[in-house]
């Protein structure tokens, strides 16, 4: 029965989508235009998998069918699996219906390459195409650019969806060599660049002339995948680092590389999933994007590595402590948010709150702050750091050993394989 | 000691705003604002003042804070009316004396200042629960082409959501109900009433009434649920901090897991 077959088919290509990590629908405002549906904005997590991952999009593949064979991929051509394709028509539905009933915030359609990059892309915008012009859908569309795929394509995608990505897959070239060896970064570069140029026009247009078309409002962003082929945090941030400014990406994604075949090049079956050290690299990607920090006080030739076991700025702050304690009554903004334990929101409010007199440890508390974190690393009315002189392995000794971290039971299971 | 006098209104904001221009006007300095059926059991001995609402006198009472501390303070002093958590009203009579007061001005930035405190503590709560249903609304499709939602929230937050689902479903006639407060929002694709169904569509009815394909998308949604989650990564401990169990009852991607 046809309703047999699209159940089999959405189950086969969910699966195959679910390694792209990202399910992000936020960075556009799309408005609800003419009484029509949807819109973006809102950036709303409808549900959760099972490992505590948001779930955004309806995020799919157009089909799993592909003429390559990237080692990393379940969909690689030699793998022997269960192939699908949805026909256009299949995912406008789903897409409408599923966004009708309040399940999701939109689409993220990738796809496996069949025939060539041109026949795949041309799909994928026509859904899109058909989404906005037939259905007046205003919600999310993110659309994975196929490598390789015709400037007018990449034109057109830019027209139709909010955020478009061409993944790096794997962060060093030689790495991307040993893998896939039928791929090479300029392959990456070249759209990513186009996308860019774009991008940049279109806002200047923009300024100029209002009715311009809005051309991918929430920007591109990427993905890699982390520990499939040995590289350091160090090479990781600096890939990233590069793409962040050369092709002004609003989000690269790091995804913990999940063994899927025996393949002597990559960690075998069984392997654990590095879901800690990703975790890291969002932290320090952060770091760089919000809090004011340079990649290389985060890794450096000396610490290619990301610590596992404490968060990147306790690290930085551990190796710093000549610039502690932070007086919290008088230190500059950009000094408080660098204290390990405050965040963001807490350093505003602390920057807001002072000006009505002096801040103590009870109302750094109150606005959320946890003393056992902040305390080696500040003074405040009446406090006066007494352990901040301490060697810093006794400070981290300490907070661990006070602190539940949130993988601890992941991190243990990993260590008892030592 | 001043006598402390307990004013008791209708329960709605438009009458807990009556009752704060009230405590002006009649110059209670120990006041103590509740909701009539609350304010029966009340201080025995205080005072009584029996309020009437009054949509002028509560319009000087929002303007008056508007434009002392601004839109956005006066939307906090709502969401946590909004709250129906016990003693909220005393919080609000207070925090608005303090906003009206000579150096009311910026207060509520105050973090430092008790009360400030509590209200924001209190729209973080409203806020999560507010943004958690636009998430976890889940629309059923009837036959009559009427999409309908029951929600059950621990606050009052519906008025919340409202304007969001306006905005997003502006083309498919939808209601969502309450079923804890027993009132509903009815949107008819050119505005939203509200609506008191005496009785509500059982499980069945919906059921039945469901169009043909609903069970097709009920089930699609569900498989898609499973297929994209990776279990190399399962971590149950940050599932149930992002869904708590009591809101998997209308979440049918949880049903029989
Ligand atoms: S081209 Fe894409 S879908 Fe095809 S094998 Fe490589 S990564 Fe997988």
């Amino acid at each position: 029965m046809a309703d047999d077959r699209i159940k089999e088919k959405l189950e086969i290509l969910a699966d195959a989508a679910k390694y792209d990590v990202s399910c992000s629908s936020s960075g556009s405002d799309r408005k609800n235009k003419k009484g029509g549906l949807g819109n973006t904005g809102a950036g709303i997590c409808h549900t959760y998998t099972e490992d505590g991952r948001c779930v955004s999009l309806l995020k799919i593949l157009l089909t799993n069918h592909c003429i390559f064979d990237c080692a990393y991929c379940v969909s690689r051509r030699s793998n022997d699996i269960k192939r699908a394709a949805f026909t256009v028509q299949e995912v406008v539905d789903l897409t409408i219906n599923f966004y009708r009933r309040n399940y999701i915030e939109g689409l993220f359609l990738s796809s496996g390459i069949f025939k060539n990059a041109d026949y795949t892309m041309e799909r994928l915008v026509l859904i899109a195409k058909k989404l906005r012009q037939e259905h007046n859908f205003n919600g999310y569309i993110h659309l994975k650019t196929i490598p390789g795929a015709s400037d007018d394509l990449l034109n057109e995608a830019g027209l139709y969806a909010d955020r478009l990505s061409v993944n790096l897959e794997i962060p060093t070239e030689t790495g991307l060599k040993l893998l896939a060896p039928e791929k090479n970064r300029k392959d990456m570069d070249v759209p990513m660049d186009y996308l860019k140029n774009q991008i940049i026009r279109t806002k200047e247009e923009k300024k100029i002339f209002r009715s311009t078309p809005k051309f991918a409002p929430a920007g591109q962003s990427t993905q890699m995948i982390i520990g499939a082929s040995g590289e350091s945090d160090m090479h990781i941030m600096k890939t990233a680092d590069h793409y962040y400014t050369e092709y002004n990406l609003k989000r690269v994604y790091y995804s913990g590389y999940i063994p899927i075949s025996n393949d002597k090049r990559l960690p075998g079956l069984g392997s654990d999933v590095p879901v800690i050290r990703e975790n890291r690299l969002y932290q320090s990607d952060w770091l760089l994007r919000f809090y004011g920090f340079k990649r290389d006080e985060i890794v450096n030739e000396r610490h290619p590595n990301l610590d596992l076991d404490i968060d990147p700025k306790l690290g930085w702050a551990l190796r710093n402590l000549d610039q502690f304690p932070v007086d919290i009554n008088r230190a500059p903004y950009e000094s408080i948010v660098r204290v390990p334990g405050i965040g963001v929101t807490s350093a505003k409010k602390i920057v807001a709150a002072r000006r009505f007199g002096a801040l103590r440890m009870e109302h750094l508390q109150k606005i959320g702050i946890s003393a056992n974190k902040v305390r080696y690393f500040i003074s405040c009315q009446g406090f006066v750091p007494l352990m901040s002189d301490r060697p810093a392995e006794m400070i981290k000794h300490y907070i661990l050993a006070a602190s539940h971290t949130k993988y601890k039971k992941v991190f243990n299971q990993q260590l008892t394989l030592f | 000691m001043q006598q402390r006098t307990t004013l008791s209104y209708d329960g709605s904001w438009v009458g807990l705003l009556t009752a704060i221009f009230e405590v002006y006007e009649y110059k209670f300095d120990a006041a103590s604002i509740q909701q009539m059926a609350q304010a029966d059991q009340g201080d025995l001995f205080g005072a009584r003042h029996e309020v009437h609402t009054d949509h002028a006198k509560a319009e000087r009472v929002k303007k008056g804070v508007i434009n002392r501390v601004g839109k956005k303070d006066f939307q906090e002093l709502y969401a946590a009316y909004l709250s129906e958590l016990q003693g909220v009203e005393d919080l609000i009579l207070r925090l608005v004396r303090n906003y009206l007061a000579p150096d009311g001005v910026g207060l509520s930035q105050n973090y430092g200042h008790e009360d400030v405190l509590r209200i924001k503590q209190i729209n973080k709560s409203v806020s999560r629960e507010r943004h958690r249903f636009k998430a976890f609304v889940r629309f059923r499709k009837l036959s009559d082409e009427l999409f309908f939602a029951k929600i059950d929230p621990d606050f009052n937050i519906l008025p919340l959501i409202i304007p969001h689902f306006r905005d997003r479903y502006a083309d498919q006639s939808w209601v969502i109900y309450d079923i804890k407060r027993d009132y509903g929002a009815y949107y008819n694709q050119s505005e939203v009433v509200e609506i008191h169904l005496s009785d509500l569509p059982s499980e069945r009815e919906i059921m039945e009434r469901g169009e043909d394909k609903e069970a097709l998308y009920d089930e699609l949604w569900r498989r898609y649920f499973r297929s994209t989650n990776i279990t190399e990564r399962k971590n149950t401990k940050l599932h149930l901090q992002h869904v708590p169990k009591r809101y998997w009852k209308y979440l049918n991607e949880k049903f029989d897991l």
